[in-house]
């Protein structure tokens, strides 16, 4: 017998309904509603402290919600067992705000961990290979790929992060405020692989960012968190034509108007290298 | 809805066999294809992706390494997979397979080799640390305004008066263990009564230092190491230095010198906390009441053996509270060397301290000290 399903949409690959999370006495998320399309790369954004990690952390699982529903891939995935769980999770991959990256692995193992604990059949020589077209897939040197993470600069432990969260293919993946820390270059850098690597693999991509640039060269749709939940999910145009103070401010503050300045300059100069 | 990934070879005959796969290429249906790809022998000249319901980059991969191995062009692919396969083709570059471990006699060769360089590598570090303690010291003798007075008082709190209790029952059961010890071997000669030489003349001399400093290396090494090797990773040292602050003046100064002055202390305490177990257990044992046990220790053990004990306490304490610190300043890059660094700090201050306490023993025989 399987579960009614909350949104009978097979479009919809994360569906949450009426979430609730705090820590005691704080409450971080009420009555919080969220779905994320197939294909799409959603943004979420919001200010310090409203819980963009916290709901991050709900969905996939590190986080037991006080009340209410998550389903991903059509699957509820609160008070799964293990197994079934585990099944879930071959299907998404995560990169944590620092990386996450085993300190005592080198690059190349860090990306096979998830691959021999779920395919452990594979042979020692077909791990190597695929280790390493991962991570240049993810834009690293291939000298990085026998290096600690401590010898890798935080741009670098990104990517390797990356590569690990794609080590088994996933259909979703989730990044933690990827380009955090970055300098602009790399920011940039990586905003395009994400949009590359998620048209080349049909990824479905659940993107935390404070990165206004990210959103506007990137996002194919914006949640914004305020309130304990998503006050809206939208376009940025669409966005823009909301009156929340907010996200007026977000959007219109000195940082988001430069971004879309940059943003059409850039239209521009692509449009004239097409003429 | 997952078909498992097949091939099967279809012969076409003008230009050779052709290898058509089918179902899902991709990571959880692929189940034992690669191994049966590697059995396929043969020329084969082409492959064809046509039926092939969906590629991901490791079912790209195995094709990949198929056709170019076989050297055959790969066709048939939706535009959009044709792009992953392409991508994936695109990130292929040569790896270096991990070595293979050479043969066990080189290895134990290899292994004894770089014991040896560590423990040189170590030793010259050691010696440069200690000199720069000793430049720190000077600095803050020349400057005694740099000298902090609450660090350094803390750090007595920390390494003496918290160690009272443990240091106290350690000695007290170590002094009961040699006496009754002593008590049984001494008796076949009806000789009971010098085991209050025995215990007065150990534990004043050798065992309350010792014991006091293996304890403090433990509890107070380790401790210097953990705290300085975090420092270290968390750029509080490389702050301190930028503001000007010399982290050995501020870290290292206080640290020795609170180890120096505690351990005589400490090693004392021990010495008598131990002479008054093994009375204890004179006394209900042997019978001999305390004031006979306190006679007795007067004329027995000489002074020199106090002195010793207290000449070798100054010089294990800095013996361990440098290569505490000096195993702290080490730590670089991750958290598991914390830990290392811990284990290696307490135990290198423990072997200094025994290796140390050796040469003691020769130096003050043939001083006369005996």
């Amino acid at each position: 017998m399987t579960a009614p399903t909350l949104s009978h949409d097979d479009d919809v690959v994360i569906c949450v309904r009426g979430l609730k999370n705090g820590f005691g006495e704080q409450i971080v998320h009420e009555d919080l509603d969220l779905d994320v399309r197939r294909g799409e790369i959603l943004g979420v954004v919001g200010g310090s402290g409203t819980g963009k990690s916290v709901l991050m952390r709900s969905i996939i699982g590190l986080q037991t919600p006080i009340e209410g529903e998550i389903e991903v891939f059509g699957e509820n995935t609160i008070g799964r067992d293990e197994t079934e769980a585990t099944e879930i999770r071959k299907r998404w991959g995560i990169l944590f705000q620092g990386g996450a990256l085993f300190s005592t692995l080198t690059v190349s193992e860090n990306v096979q961990v998830p691959l021999k604990e779920y395919y452990p059949k594979l042979d020692q020589a077909l791990l190597e290979e695929i280790a390493a077209y991962k991570v240049v897939m993810t834009g690293l040197p291939p000298e990085a790929a026998p290096k600690f993470p401590a010898e890798l600069s935080g741009g670098m432990k990104k990517r390797a992060g990356l590569a690990r969260a794609l080590a088994l293919d996933p259909e979703l993946l989730f990044l933690d405020e990827p380009t955090a820390g970055l300098d602009p270059i790399g920011a940039a850098a990586f905003d395009e692989l994400t949009a590359s690597l998620q048209k080349t693999l049909g990824l479905t991509v659940f993107l935390i960012t404070h990165d206004l640039d990210t959103l506007y060269a990137i996002c194919d749709r914006v949640a914004v968190l305020a309130d304990r939940k998503v006050i809206a999910v939208g376009t940025i145009p669409e966005l823009l034509a909301l009156d929340h103070p907010w996200i007026q401010e977000y959007f219109n503050g000195p940082r988001g108007r430069a971004a879309v300045s940059s943003v059409k300059a850039n239209a521009g100069h692509a449009t004239e290298d097409r003429g | 809805m997952s078909a498992l990934a097949d091939f099967e070879r279809v012969d076409s005959g003008s230009g050779g066999a052709v290898l058509r796969f089918t179902g899902n290429l991709s990571l959880a249906s692929l189940g034992d294809l690669p191994d049966r790809l590697d059995a396929v022998e043969g020329d084969v000249s082409r492959i064809d992706l046509s039926q092939v319901e969906r590629i991901d980059t490791v079912g790209a991969w195995v094709v990949h390494r198929f056709a170019r191995d076989k050297e055959a062009p790969v066709e048939g692919l939706q535009p959009a997979s044709q792009h992953l396969f392409d991508q994936v083709v695109a990130a292929e570059h040569p790896i270096e397979l991990p070595r293979k471990p050479a043969s066990p006699f080189v290895h134990l060769l290899s292994e004894v080799g770089d014991a040896v360089l560590t423990a040189f590598h170590t030793l010259y570090g050691l010696l440069g640390f200690f000199g720069a303690t000793l430049i720190a010291f000077w600095n803050v003798a020349r400057h005694p305004s740099r000298f902090r007075f609450n660090a350094t008082v803390h750090r007595f709190e920390v390494v003496g008066v918290s160690a009272l209790g443990i240091i106290g029952l350690m000695s007290f059961l170590i002094g009961i263990v040699i006496a009754q010890q002593g008590a049984v071997q001494l008796r076949q000669f009806g000789a009971e009564v010098y085991t209050i030489n025995l215990l007065g003349r150990i534990t004043l001399r050798e065992l309350g230092i010792l014991m006091t400093a293996i304890m403090v290396a433990g509890r107070s090494g380790s401790a210097f190491a953990a705290q300085i090797g975090t420092m270290k990773l968390t750029e509080e040292i490389d702050a301190m230095r930028t503001i000007g602050v010399s982290p050995m003046e501020a870290l290292v100064v206080p640290r020795v010198l609170a180890v120096v002055m505690m351990l005589p202390l400490l090693g004392f305490y021990s010495a008598l906390i131990g002479i008054i177990g093994g009375g204890l257990l004179c006394w209900v044992q042997l019978d001999i009441p305390p004031v006979t046990f306190v006679q007795r220790i007067r004329e027995v053990v000489p002074l020199t053996d106090l002195w010793v004990g207290l000449v070798k306490a100054p010089v294990f304490g800095a013996i361990i509270a440098i290569a505490g610190c000096f195993q702290g300043m080490q730590v670089e890059a991750d958290a598991e060397q914390v830990g290392r660094r811990t284990t290696i700090a307490v135990v290198q201050a423990i072997f200094l301290v025994i290796v140390l306490d050796a040469f003691f023993a020769v130096f003050f025989t043939q001083v006369g000290w005996i």
